[in-house]
């Protein structure tokens, strides 16, 4: 895989960053079928902010783990900036996810046996960064998130703040155009929370990055997100700009 | 994934269960360990074995005889016409034959099997009835010489005798049992008188035959008991007195062979009873064999002896290889174990890998590093292990082998082939166990992996 260094997503106009067309992501669990996403068509124009809103098991997940590249859905499409994820062959999916999506989750992910820095450099050697660049690089996301002084130190002697904000850095590492949060605030005080918020901001609004951001805490949302997205059982119930 | 990235990430991962991992790698250094030493144990035995055969002129020598030496003279006994009609008289085995074998390409050097009936006595001693064997100079480093007491010729025209332990013996009237390293403090140094029977070509044809006596100066004494190897071919042994060929050839000992081949003796000059030849090396012996038998002699050599020596040691490496193999066999299965169980345990990790963006093949080169480093660090600990064996067996041995009144000999051997090879080994050897793991963590989806707590 060739590292390049994308383009700043201010920098091309998408129209329309995601598009998914009757979109299925069904599991069989015990000879049960589970319709966790059940035909989902939205559009998300590049450099939006939404936020998915839904209570436990209304497949808002499951969703993004699709729209991530994590997952495949079941049948429908999902095309990200042109691309369709559904037909992607599995080394261009991971290759999907290294530099076009970033991903931040609830329990932040980031690997207990590493340092700080060497968790938001992981990225970077996936993407055959040379090894000075992939430092310098991941110092200045480190300073950027406000950690510069954390680099040498474990994720288990940070707070849960700071280990979000690590994972944001490690996100964004590679220049994504999307960012992907399943639950950012969830493992946070509300305090911390609107500070992660904050930042996912910031980056939404110098960057231009696109954001979905997965979340249950509709008055963050609300305060954040200028357009909420609503699932309940599987089903887009809400869609709104505010 | 770039190589020295992978190799970094392995290494971390290695030490972040040390322990495990360390019994790991100590499996396949035992595994190691045991191969190299039990292949080192048969190369040893084979090398030691075939040095001997080396050593001692066995391989790379040739004795050459008269046409008419072996099988009779080409007469039947009962008076009829010939099997074999010589085309006249045998060819001669004079200095002119010796001459045209020389010059054949395979050969080292050509030189005969001088036997010299003669009596020896030390200054003013007894005389002793014995008799001399010539040795060329090029025996020095002969596997015969090798528990010399004293010193060799220095020269192969030196007036110097070299005397074996039970002739010394005889000569000073000490029992059979006093050493050889006693002898030669008591003969080492002295002069020892020769007299000998000399034969004198005449002018008119024919030879004359007069008494002489020399004096030569005792340089050695040679611990060997007589009648071992080829009589003559290198060592001569059976006899009491050695001296080096070209002052034996200097004396003009008559031969047995003046007296049975008196005409042609008479007509031509001395002859010889027979050659000994040295070849460049052992596998030109049967090219060289052809020529000479070409030129009318008959040859004799025992070359057939090494090659079913070697078969014999091809089949003992194998089973000595088998059973070292088996061990890695089992040091390959808990290489299998250690890296299932480190993806059960790192299921999650490989999860955010993959979510971040590792492709599979980036998930499986980092295990199938980890087995790669695990298999290097076993292998080189193995080898080291493997020759420590070794050592200390030789150590062992060779005590033994002294108490036994055996001159000690190294028979474990490791070459370097042997250390790469076992290296080599030892790396596929982990690459394969590892390949099942690393093709497991590879297809993990990152929702699953994740999922798992």
């Amino acid at each position: 895989m060739v590292y390049s260094d994308v383009a700043t997503p201010s920098a091309l106009p998408d129209a329309c960053a995601i598009q998914t067309t009757d979109l299925h992501r069904h599991y069989e669990i015990g000879g049960n079928t589970v319709r966790a996403v059940d035909g989902v068509s939205i559009a998300i124009g590049g450099g939006e902010f939404c936020a998915l809103l839904g209570p436990s098991g209304s497949g808002k997940s499951t969703l993004l783990g699709v729209l991530a590249g994590m997952d495949r859905p079941t049948s429908g499409s999902v095309t990200v900036h042109g691309t369709d994820l559904a037909s992607l062959p599995r080394e261009r999916l991971a290759g999907y996810r290294l530099l076009t999506a970033g991903m931040i989750f609830q329990a932040f992910n980031l690997i207990p046996s590493m340092t700080l820095l060497e968790n938001v450099e992981l990225p970077m050697r996936f993407a055959d960064v040379e090894r000075k660049q992939r430092n310098q690089l991941a110092r200045e996301a480190l300073e950027r998130v406000g950690l510069a002084d954390r680099a040498s130190h474990r994720p288990r002697e940070l707070s849960g703040g700071q280990q979000q904000r690590g994972a944001i850095a490690r996100a964004i590492i590679n220049h994504p155009k999307i960012l992907f949060a399943d639950e950012p605030t969830g493992n946070l005080d509300s305090r911390t929370g609107a500070e992660i918020m904050e930042l996912i901001r910031n980056l939404n609004q110098q960057k231009g990055m696109t954001v979905l951001v997965v979340t249950h805490e509709r008055d963050l949302a609300t305060r954040y997100a200028g357009r909420m997205l609503g699932m309940a059982d599987g089903v887009l119930v809400e869609d709104r700009t505010i | 994934m770039k190589t020295w990235d992978l190799l970094e990430l392995a290494s971390r991962n290695i030490r972040e269960s040390r322990l495990r991992n360390a019994l790991t790698a100590l499996g396949i250094a035992v595994g190691v360990a045991s191969l190299v030493s039990m292949l080192s144990l048969g190369i040893g035995l084979q090398r030691l074995a075939s040095n001997g055969i080396q050593r001692s002129g066995l391989l790379d020598t040739l004795t050459v005889l008269p046409a008419g030496n072996i099988g009779g003279r080409g007469f039947t006994g009962t008076g009829r016409a010939p099997i074999v009609a010589p085309s006249a008289e045998p060819k001669p085995l004079d200095e002119a034959a010796r001459l045209a074998i020389a010059k054949l390409a395979d050969v080292r050097e050509v030189y005969p099997n001088l036997f010299l009936p003669a009596e020896f006595r030390l200054e003013d001693g007894t005389p002793h009835r014995s008799a001399a064997s010539a040795i060329p100079f090029s025996s020095k480093d002969s596997e015969a010489f090798s528990s010399l007491q004293g010193r060799f010729f220095s020269s192969g025209n030196a007036a110097e005798a070299m005397l074996q332990k039970n002739f010394a013996a005889e000569l000073v009237s000490a029992g059979a049992t006093t050493s050889a390293a006693d002898l030669a403090k008591r003969l080492v140094g002295r002069k020892l008188g020769v007299t000998y029977a000399e034969r004198t070509t005449l002018a008119g044809g024919g030879y004359s035959v007069a008494f002489r006596e020399k004096t030569v100066g005792i340089v050695g004494i040679v611990d060997r008991e007589g009648g071992e190897g080829r009589g003559g071919a290198r060592g001569g042994f059976g006899m009491g007195v050695f001296l080096p060929l070209e002052y034996a050839e200097g004396l003009h000992v008559m031969q047995g062979s003046d007296l049975r081949d008196g005409g042609i003796g008479i007509a031509r000059g001395p002859v010889y009873d027979s050659l000994v030849v040295r070849l460049k090396s052992p596998a030109k012996a049967a090219s060289a064999e052809a020529a000479i038998r070409k030129m009318g002699f008959n040859t004799f050599s025992v070359v057939d002896v090494t090659s079913s020596l070697r078969q014999v040691f091809a089949v003992i490496d194998l089973f000595l290889g088998a059973f070292g193999s088996l061990a890695l066999a089992v040091a390959s299965i808990g290489i299998v174990n250690t890296l299932v169980m480190a993806i059960l345990e790192r299921r999650r990790e490989i999860g955010i890998m993959k979510a971040i963006g590792a492709s599979d093949t980036d998930v499986r080169m980092i295990f199938l590093a980890e087995a790669a480093v695990l298999g290097i660090s076993g292998g080189v600990l193995g080898v080291l292990l493997g020759w420590s064996i070794g050592r200390v067996i030789n150590f062992g041995a060779g005590v033994f082998m002294q108490r036994q009144g055996v001159p000690p000999q190294d028979f474990w051997f490791v070459p370097w082939w042997l250390v790469l090879g076992a290296l080599a080994f030892s790396l596929v050897a982990s690459l394969l166990s590892g390949a099942y793991p690393a093709a497991r963590a590879a297809r993990l989806d990152p929702v699953e992996a994740l999922r798992y707590e």
